[in-house]
């Protein structure tokens, strides 16, 4: 299959997270290709949001390996995986309510005229002129991005993070459940901004248990339970059926019929 | 897959995007309605004007505007969803220890009498230099130890004042030298808090700092995802709540000339309330110094328009414990209305 020349982006290796005596992930084995658009799935506490948080530098493995974009990585904060290229799209949104969507977009990040350490002066203009140009690449509308996020319905809210993700995602964005708390419309529309993504060629990991959207927006799934990888498979070759099969435990991909990478 | 890649906004959304009238406004109008209030009693009672009379109400700014610099610092450590109950006892242990650092050498029983006569900038820099450290203290402790903001100050405000106490085994300090004397004199101290509370809005308002004090307050989880680091930045702002605590213990030596081991006892409780009266939640995330300045003004107010009915001092505490909760209800009440926490 041709996708598998292209280049790997992300691959853990024998990836392990134990809280204590609970074995939250165990020698996870992963691989992203570039401009692949993945999905994980799994039960609650199969892993999926500790795979997350390891990759992206908010935890520490246990032990494992993690490549991304050709070398090994380490990430110890959030901060080493944005540098990186890495994008996440928290469940919790990660927005500052009391802020507005030019803040939020570059909080972290904020644009300076001149550096006098934590008191530079903003360059609020630059950074609403870029936030208005970011929503209008990711496709979204906010009629009046001056206005605080705490003012903003659930589906603004998240159309907001998921801009900020692919403004400055270079190599990665990661989508943790992007719309767990959305209605039909507003799902509509971040999925919408999820395809627009791909044709962008942006890699994508996106964590979901909607699997109607997973089997409709990308390429492979990954499928998790109980803190292990049970089965990988291509969109194309695969049902709802044997991804609850996979999801549940009444199936395993490594000895089925799935296709496992 | 090969859909049209346009997503059109969020239609049908109800329309929430209307921007809020600010906080301060209602508080401005608050304070109009007090002062209005003791205009009409003064002319009932007293038979002339409250308000139209500058030297009460230059009295009245001179008499908040000391507690009023300790409010600026209390209301960013408000905003980024702490407290800082710890202000009070630095005002007096910076007080001590500037005021033992400023007497004259003419005095016989100067605290260190090799070091006397000093120039003004050393009291200054040094009462400054221990209320930052003392802030910094705070500010470590609530960051790494993650221990609630409300415990760490208090354990500051009882070490600090327990230092006063030992400093001079609780004998006032007297006799500064003229140049100190002259910070605290005339209408200086309204000055000062005018300067500071001015840098304090521009730097709130136009900064990195500032950004992301209110990012801090108002998800701290999200400030941390977001690349800041969040322990650094509250060492920094607690720091500034010190400081500027030092710098009142100061101003307020200076005008009275003296330093007692009791100075500033209550102030951080009044400079809180001057900052919730002032629309600072203490939720975090909102709040602004012009917010923090009409609850100081507020606070003026009530203690001069009190003594102008020539009311009981008592009654004011009463009056003003009630101003502090019914501040807090609003607050509170406030945010059910938004909706969210």
């Amino acid at each position: 299959m041709s996708a598998d020349d292209r280049k790997i982006i992300l691959r853990t290796e024998a990836l392990t997270k134990h809280y204590g005596g609970v074995h939250a992930l165990e020698a996870a084995d992963f691989i992203l290709r570039d401009g692949e658009h993945v999905a994980i799935v799994g039960d609650n506490g199969a892993g999926k949001s500790t795979f997350v948080r390891q990759i992206t530098g908010v935890e520490q493995p246990t032990s494992g390996k993690i490549f991304f974009d050709g070398q090994e990585v380490s990430f110890k904060n959030p901060i080493e995986a944005r540098d990186h290229g890495i994008e996440t799209v928290f469940q919790n949104l990660a927005l500052a309510d009391d802020l507005d969507v030019p803040s939020n977009l570059f909080l972290g990040r904020e644009e300076t005229y001149f550096n006098l350490g934590p008191f530079s002066i903003l360059n609020e203009r630059s950074m609403t002129q870029k936030a208005v140009g970011a929503l209008q690449t990711t496709g979204v509308k906010i009629p009046d991005v001056k206005n605080k996020i705490r003012n903003m319905s659930g589906g603004q809210r998240q159309c907001v993070a998921i801009s900020r993700a692919a403004t400055f995602a270079s190599k990665l964005i990661i989508m943790d459940e992007p719309t767990a708390a959305l209605g039909v419309q507003e799902t509509a529309q971040v999925e919408n901004i999820i395809r627009g993504l791909k044709k962008r060629g942006i890699p994508l990991i996106l964590i979901s248990h909607n699997l109607r959207q997973v089997l409709d927006l990308v390429d492979k799934v990954w499928v998790w339970r109980r803190g292990r990888i049970v089965g990988a498979v291509d969109r194309d070759k695969t049902d709802g059926n044997e991804i609850v099969s996979l999801i549940t435990g009444v199936k395993s991909g490594i000895d089925g019929e799935a296709a496992f990478v | 897959m090969a859909e049209a890649a346009t997503a059109t906004g969020t239609a049908g959304a109800p329309d929430k995007s209307r921007r809020q009238r600010p906080a301060e406004f209602n508080v401005f109008i608050g304070l109009i309605l007090i002062a209005l209030v003791f205009e009409v009693l003064g002319w009932i009672f007293q038979g002339q004007s409250f308000l139209f009379n500058f030297q009460r109400l230059s009295i009245m700014v001179l008499q908040v505007s000391i507690v009023g610099i300790i409010a600026v610092g209390v209301t960013q450590v408000i905003i980024t969803g702490g407290i800082d109950l710890s202000s009070g006892s630095l005002v007096g242990a910076t007080a001590m220890i500037a005021m033992s650092l400023a007497q004259v050498s003419t005095h016989e029983r100067a605290v260190f009498p090799a070091l006397t006569d000093l120039p003004v900038i050393i009291p200054v820099a040094a009462g400054l230099i221990c209320g930052l450290a003392a802030g910094l203290v705070n500010g470590a402790l609530i960051a790494y130890t993650k221990i609630p903001p409300f415990i760490a100050t208090l354990g500051m405000m009882v070490t600090a004042r327990g230092f006063s106490k030992w400093y001079t085994k609780g004998q006032p300090i007297s006799f500064p030298t003229e140049g100190f004397a002259s910070i605290g004199a005339g209408m200086n101290p309204v000055l000062i808090f005018i300067i500071v509370a001015a840098l304090f809005t521009l730097i709130l308002r136009f900064t990195v700092y500032g950004r992301r004090t209110y990012a801090i307050g108002s998800n701290e989880q999200a400030a941390r995802v977001s690349g800041i680091n969040v322990e650094h930045h509250l060492m920094l702002v607690y720091a500034i709540a010190g400081g500027l605590a030092a710098l009142a213990g100061i101003v307020l030596a200076a005008r009275g000339l003296t330093a007692q081991a009791g100075a500033g006892v209550m102030y951080e409780l009044d400079a809180i309330a001057m900052a919730v009266i002032g629309g600072t939640s203490l939720s975090g995330g909102r709040g602004s110094i012009i917010g923090t300045t009409l609850g100081m003004l507020i606070f003026g107010v009530i203690i001069s328009g009190f003594t102008f009915l020539r009311l009981d001092a008592y009654y004011q505490e009463m009056i003003k414990g009630a101003i502090i909760v019914i501040a807090v209800v609003l607050d509170v009440y406030r945010q059910r209305m938004r909706g969210r926490s």
